[in-house]
């Protein structure tokens, strides 16, 4: 894997995976306007915020999906609309939000696919292409079931063979747009142990958009926090992460405490004035009034 | 987690064949399936090289087709039968490979170009010519292929819009087809009945008539399309799971759609022009030859080769089940791809797939 | 919920009081509003008969028109005012109100509005018989077309239904869509075959072929007659299930509506409807596609308020087309079924192109 980050001798070592300036939307609706995002290389990145912030958004723009009409997205200080499909398909690997697998495809045919940017029509399954897959697999763990059909797997099972296509791509970045979305809680863990992993042994860069902000606590070494189209803040989750940024950035009242297994900072909202009891460390402190969600 | 290097290498169930720097993907029963069906192919051509009007021996046949048989025999067996076969299967596999891209192109079993109205387009400009302007068999063959052409590119025109390439196609093929099928019939009921008459049987598909002269078109063609067709269709596997995962993986979704409803309409256009609208080969081909291989999704090359074996089993039937009378070969493939079609959706249906 | 006193015209469905914000203000949404509309479209009705009684390749004046009107005599107008215009008038309110309708209910039944009795095979089966007609019976005129294209249409829309009810789950539309295309197909090329090997069969047929209103007396409207009032009844008593299965099969039975009997039922009207008009004018295709979609743009979802405004705006369609068919080309006329096309597919690829489409 190559050392990303890594300038010339003299320059300023910059991330590979920039946003300068950019305006998105769909259409005709702008979500984000003079956007200016910073993806650190070899951080595990996790965009957080509320529904309709534009963090999908920004993510598909990051990975090409979407063109931005105004601003551009660098990679390796390059536009990344300039360079080659397949040349960017290289370097990021996108895990899309909702993907469909072809009737009755196995799961080894699958996650061959993530190859195909490094293929050519005579070069279409080399040696290398059968290790890189075979591994993606293992990393994965899904290699008992290579030659099972897709459609018969179940949620969690399906959402691991898409990763280990997205690691058959081998790039040094990967996008994440909601990888836990449809999973239960013991796979959504599963899916970011996994993930994490990828980042800490590998070096990856990852950028993942979660909407369960203890996740993204728990996970991310960098955070960035967005709304309304706009980034509120960015940072290490335990240096940013308080119960006045939770308030203005989903409009929830909580407390903040460390997790008691990782430390990291753990969101609890707090409950509703009528079932809240006695306030033991705040006898006297007034209670507390909700505010209402995305106010 | 456990770490990747205590785990076993695996195998993996994906074959290929490499030769040095090489290497082709092969899986083995659509490989031994399109091998099957080019010598199949192969054997319906020689074979109705025997059949006809005329009986003639074996050995002069065969005489003929090595290059040794007098001027006579050549005549009927090289120019009527071995070009008209030839016509049938390079048509057939024009046909089969395009209605496989359509149908891969829109995710729909239904995609032809019979559907989205380029057939009724080149029937309108054919009629055109037949009717009103009175032209050659060439000038006919221009007019389909002109309106073929057109309508087709105000399908996809209208039907473009908000990216997805699907049933919305369908849809407005369906609107144009009945929007041209007024004006085809307009133009049939206020014509003279011979006149008429001749236009029906253009409309209905037939071989009838063809050699050399309408090979060479439709082959060159077909050579050229069908090789950049092949290529052109890697990435549509990968469209099939999504424009986001395939763009991902590099595909430039766009533009591989427009090149390949370009090719497709191209070898369509080919085969209409040189034969009429035959029905159902482009419908039924693809399907057909899908289950053969087993395979997950429509492809290109195994579609071509079976469309070429139908058509051409189709004209010989054509030819000789009422003869002398020689049915025009669309009715055929009409008659069996209909029932092919219920038979294939029915025991589809009863196993639930739906 | 209290809601202000409402009228007795006014449906539990209709109230809901004023307006809802997506809907433009024009849409009829409380039922005193579509009452007044659906009058309104009946008075329109009259008028475009009225025309198309006073309108034709030859000219009358319109006071010869109306005193010849009630006034028969022997002359030449009377003659044509009564034994071609009003036939022509009837059938055509009668055809467009059963293909109107058919439309309707298909489209209710395979809860896809981009549904139409014709795609479906109703039209090749009806066409296949009266090929079969010509030739082998030798038959000449649309009073004789009539039973065997009938018949043709019920058993083509029988053949469809039970091909595309094969299985687990039913009729599904795409079944219904596929089974339609297939059975088209096959039968299409018989016609083909059978026309081409005589001349003369191909020269009665491609007239037919188009869907005309000329030609045709009281007496072919007499022998449909019954058959639209029947499937027009029957239409309207299943209206309501209609709306009950609209929401899914499971909330239909939830709500207590049999999902199977409707189906049968539904087959049932859209056959005799369908088969009716067919057999009586001949193949008119996107009258029974467009109206009731027009219809619902208007009245919104409820069905039995789309069954009434179709049953009035598509006669006025066909009528009209039939109108403007008899004027473009003076002397000659152009079919009705070719003007419904010209003008219903440009329509439709409009309706395809606005909304979200619409899996078939």
């Amino acid at each position: 894997m190559s050392a990303p980050g890594v300038g010339k001798p003299g320059m300023p070592a910059q991330d590979r995976l920039r946003a300068r300036d950019v305006t998105i939307g769909y259409d005709a609706r702008v979500i984000s306007e003079g956007l200016t995002v910073d993806i650190p290389d070899n951080e595990f990145t996790v965009i957080i915020g509320p529904n309709a912030c534009g963090k999908s958004t920004l993510l598909r723009s990051l990975a090409r999906m979407l063109v931005p009409t105004a601003g551009a997205v660098l990679l390796d200080g390059q536009s990344i609309s300039s360079l080659k499909s397949k040349e960017v398909a290289r370097r990021l690997g996108l895990l899309p939000q909702s993907s469909v697998a072809p009737d009755g495809i196995t799961v080894a045919d699958l996650v061959a696919r993530g190859r195909y940017p490094h293929q050519k029509l005579l070069r279409q399954w080399s040696r290398t292409d059968e290790e890189i897959v075979a591994g993606a697999l293992a990393a994965t763990n899904v290699a008992d079931l290579a030659d099972r059909s897709v459609d018969e797997l179940s949620g969690g099972q399906r959402q691991r063979v898409w990763l280990a296509m997205a690691l058959a791509q081998q790039t040094p970045i990967l996008l994440l747009d909601e990888p836990t979305t449809y999973l239960d809680i013991a796979h959504q863990i599963e899916m970011l142990d996994l993930c994490a992993d990828l980042h800490a042994e590998q070096g990856r860069t990852l950028v993942a958009v979660l909407h369960d902000l203890n996740h993204a606590c728990r996970y991310a070494t960098h955070l960035i926090a967005m709304r309304a189209g706009a980034v509120v803040a960015t940072g290490r989750p335990s240096e940013i992460v308080t119960a006045q940024l939770v308030e203005d950035v989903f409009g929830l009242a909580c407390r903040v405490i460390d997790d008691p297994e990782t430390g990291t900072p753990l969101i609890v909202p707090l409950a509703r004035a009528a079932l809240r009891g006695p306030d033991l460390h705040h006898p006297d402190a007034p209670p507390a009034v909700p505010t209402p969600l995305g106010a | 987690m456990t770490a990747v290097e205590n785990k076993p290498p695996v195998t993996l169930p994906l074959a290929a064949v490499r030769l040095g720097p090489v290497s082709l993907r092969v899986t083995r029963r659509p490989l031994i399936v399109t091998v099957l069906l080019a010598v199949a192919v192969v054997g319906v051509v020689v074979g109705t090289c025997f059949l006809g009007d005329y009986p003639l021996p074996a050995g002069d046949v065969i005489a003929s087709l090595l290059g040794n048989g007098s001027t006579a025999t050549d005549f009927v067996v090289l120019d009527l039968r071995l070009a008209r076969a030839l016509c049938a299967v390079t048509i057939g596999a024009a046909l089969g490979a395009s209605g496989a891209a359509f149908q891969a192109l829109t995710r729909n079993p239904l995609g032809s170009p019979d559907i989205i109205g380029f057939t009724s387009g080149a029937a309108t400009g054919a009629l055109l010519q037949i009717l009103i302007i009175g032209g050659t068999s060439l000038a006919i063959a221009g007019g389909a292929l002109v309106g073929g052409l057109a309508s087709a590119l105000v399908v996809y025109l209208l039907a473009m819009g908000r990216g997805a390439v699907g049933y919305r196609l369908v849809l407005v093929g369906i609107g144009l087809n009945a929007f041209l099928w007024a004006i085809n019939w307009y133009l049939l009921i206020t014509a003279k009945l011979e006149d008429a008459m001749s236009a029906q049987v253009w409309l209905t598909g037939s071989l009838n008539g063809r050699s050399w002269d309408q090979l060479w078109p439709v082959l060159g063609v077909v050579l050229i399309c069908l090789p950049l067709l092949m290529i052109a269709s890697r990435p549509l596997g990968l469209l099939e799971m999504g424009d986001d995962a395939a763009r991902a993986l590099g595909v430039r979704a766009d533009r591989t759609r427009v090149v390949i409803v370009i090719l497709a309409v191209a070898l369509a256009a080919g085969a209409t022009a040189t034969a009429g609208p035959i029905a159902f080969v482009a419908l039924a081909a693809p399907q057909l030859a899908k289950r053969l291989t087993g395979s997950v999704a429509v492809s290109v090359l195994p579609a071509a080769l079976m469309g070429a074996f139908v058509l051409a089993v189709s004209d010989i039937v054509s030819q000789r089940l009422f003869a002398p009378v020689q049915l025009p070969v669309g009715i055929a493939t009409g008659v069996v791809g209909g029932l092919y079609l219920i038979w294939l959706l029915l025991s589809e249906w009863k196993k639930g797939r739906g | 919920m209290s809601s202000p006193p409402q009228t007795p015209a006014q449906s539990p469905a209709a109230s809901g009081g004023g307006s809802h914000p997506d809907v433009p203000k024009w849409v009829a949404t409380t039922g005193r509003r579509k009452v007044i509309g659906l009058l309104f479209a009946v008075a329109l009705l009259g008028v475009v008969a009225l025309f198309s009684i006073a309108v034709g390749s030859r000219y009358i004046p319109p006071g010869e028109v109306l005193s010849v009107l009630f006034n028969p005599d022997d002359s030449q107008a009377s003659t044509i005012v009564h034994e071609l215009r009003i036939p022509r008038t009837v059938l055509g309110i009668a055809v467009g109100l059963a293909l109107g309708m058919a439309g309707a209910v298909m489209q209710a039944l395979t809860r896809n509005p981009l549904a139409d009795p014709g795609l479906l095979g109703v039209n090749a089966g009806a066409a296949t018989a009266v090929v079969i007609g010509i030739s082998v019976f030798g038959v000449g005129n649309a009073l004789g077309y009539l039973p065997f294209a009938f018949a043709g249409a019920a058993i083509a829309s029988i053949v469809v239904y039970l091909i595309g009810s094969a299985g687990r789950s039913g009729a599904t539309p795409v079944r219904l869509a596929l089974a339609g295309v297939a059975v088209t197909a096959a039968l299409t090329a018989v016609i083909d075959g059978m026309t081409l090997l005589d001349p003369e069969t191909f020269d009665r047929y491609r007239f037919w072929a188009v869907g005309s209103l000329s030609g045709r007396g009281m007496d072919i409207f007499w022998q449909v007659a019954p058959f639209i009032l029947v499937g027009g009844v029957l239409a309207v008593t299943i209206g309501h299930s209609l709306n009950a299965l609209a929401m899914g099969d499971d909330v239909g039975r939830a709500l207590g509506a049999s999902v199977t009997r409707t189906r049968v039922l539904s087959g049932i009207v859209i056959m005799l409807l369908a088969g009716a008009a067919t057999a009586a004018v001949g193949p008119i295709g996107f009258v029974g596609l467009a109206v009731p979609h027009a219809a619902r743009a208007i009245t919104g979802p409820d069905n039995r308020w789309v069954l009434a405004y179709t049953a009035i705006l598509a006669p006025i369609l066909l009528v009209g087309a039939d109108i403007i068919g008899r004027i473009v080309v003076q002397p000659a006329e152009l079919s009705v079924g070719i003007v419904t096309a010209i003008i219903g597919a440009p329509v439709f690829i409009a309706l395809v192109r606005r909304r979200r489409v619409a899996q078939l």
